[in-house]
């Protein structure tokens, strides 16, 4: 059906509308609005999930959707305390958030290619991608402030001198190796972030594409090809999120450790 | 494709969700686990305390059990001496009251004997006497031998 109505745009076109964004702007000015409204849906549907599980817990026999949120809260938990051994607030909300939102914005994959576009399409949106994870903004969103996370928190806990001192000193402690010592920790530092992202952008863009190539097929051929390949998906959804989760809660209690 | 504006919104999202996620999900939800934990915890050491009390109490029990019996058996043991003590006495005094009873009765006899035994002295004096009238009356003078009569009379 999908490969009929592109016919005169052809596979090339259909593959390339399905990958192009709702966007508005020009250059660096231009918004993707379907990755913002459906990742701030998303963000909404999970803040609005936990917030009425919170609301309604008790500490006595816990209900069905309680039980459930208890078993993500206390799964992330033992995640920090696996990997962090400071007392930060911060982190282990962060990384339900992260896991969370992650794994709703991967979910949109397994909504088949062509429907969301297709009600999209009825209400005159011409454009709509609809897994924000295929997007690299939204990736880079989350890897970046990450990583502003890791910064800021060298900086509050080995303070200027001492984070300076790491970046200069660290791995090989000697003046002479100094200059050797910044280039590799520019790149290792730099290189979180963008492997946090890209990680995850490469996995759901290579997925979202595989779903639209089957999509291409005939019709027959489609269920033998998309059924698997959707059960697979339903791990590499989870293990992205989890992968980012723990990665995020590694390097974060990185930056806290004091060498 | 590229990177563009998106980027912050998307930064702004996120900000907003870690910060809601922090300020008013994860605390309440990580404190009722806590709570729950703890609340789970003190049960069952309530119910380990509660099983030993019951144990204790148990043991208590069969004490005071133990120490009733010895009482109650020390109170059957004595009741029963008592009323041997009471059917002996009771013996005892109705012995001693038959043998009141029959010494009374001997001494009454004894006494009537005495008495009837007087009277018929005096009976018999008496008679003798009258006898010993009629004899003297008509030999001799009454008021002569009165005292001679009464000698003889207190010598019986």
């Amino acid at each position: 059906m999908a490969t009929e109505a592109h016919a005169a745009e052809g596979a090339t076109g259909y593959i390339i509308h399905h990958l192009t964004p709702l966007h508005v702007g020009e250059g660096f000015w231009t918004l993707h609005l379907d990755t913002l409204f459906i990742s701030a849906v998303l963000g909404g549907l999970f803040v609005w999930f936990f917030k009425k599980a919170a609301e309604n817990a008790t500490t006595e026999v816990p209900g069905l959707v309680q039980n459930f949120v208890e078993m993500l809260i206390e799964f992330v938990d033992t995640q920090v305390k696996d990997s962090f051994h400071g007392n930060n607030k911060l982190i282990a909300p962060l990384a339900l958030t992260i896991f969370c939102w992650v794994f709703l914005f991967n979910f949109m994959d397994l909504f088949p290619v062509d429907i969301l576009p297709a009600i999209g399409s009825v209400m005159g949106i011409p454009y709509l991608r609809v897994v924000p994870s295929t997007d690299l903004n939204a990736t880079f969103a989350m890897s970046i402030s990450v990583f502003g996370l890791i910064i800021f928190y060298n900086l509050k806990i080995k303070g200027v001198w001492g984070f300076s001192k790491e970046l200069l000193l660290h791995p090989f402690n000697h003046w002479l190796l100094i200059p050797f010592n910044i280039l590799l920790n520019f790149v290792e530092y730099l290189a979180k972030p963008i492997s946090l992202a890209l990680r995850l952008f490469g996995n759901l863009y290579a997925g979202e594409l595989i779903f639209i190539l089957i999509a291409l097929l005939p019709c027959y051929i489609q269920p033998v090809l998309s059924f698997p390949w959707a059960i697979f998906h339903i791990l590499i959804i989870t293990l992205q999120a989890f992968i980012f989760m723990v990665l995020t809660i590694v390097y974060l209690s990185m930056a806290h450790e004091d060498h | 494709m590229s990177i563009n504006a998106t980027l912050i919104g998307q930064i702004i999202t996120f900000a907003l969700l870690v910060w809601f996620t922090m300020k008013y999900i994860w605390p309440p939800l990580f404190n009722s686990l806590e709570e729950r934990k703890k609340k789970i915890a003190e049960g069952l050491a309530a119910a380990e305390k509660g099983q030993e009390e019951m144990l204790l109490a148990e043991k208590k029990a069969k004490g005071v059990l133990k120490t009733a019996k010895e009482q109650s058996s020390d109170i059957v043991s004595m009741a029963q001496k008592q009323a041997n003590d009471i059917v002996e006495e009771s013996k005892n005094t109705a012995k001693k009251e038959g043998d009141r009873l029959i010494h009374a009765a001997k001494a009454q006899i004894e006494q009537d004997i005495q008495q009837s035994r007087e009277s018929l002295r005096k009976e018999v004096a008496a008679l003798a006497v009258s006898a010993a009238e009629q004899i003297l009356t008509a030999e001799i003078d009454k008021t002569k031998h009165q005292e001679i009569v009464e000698k003889i009379s207190d010598r019986l």
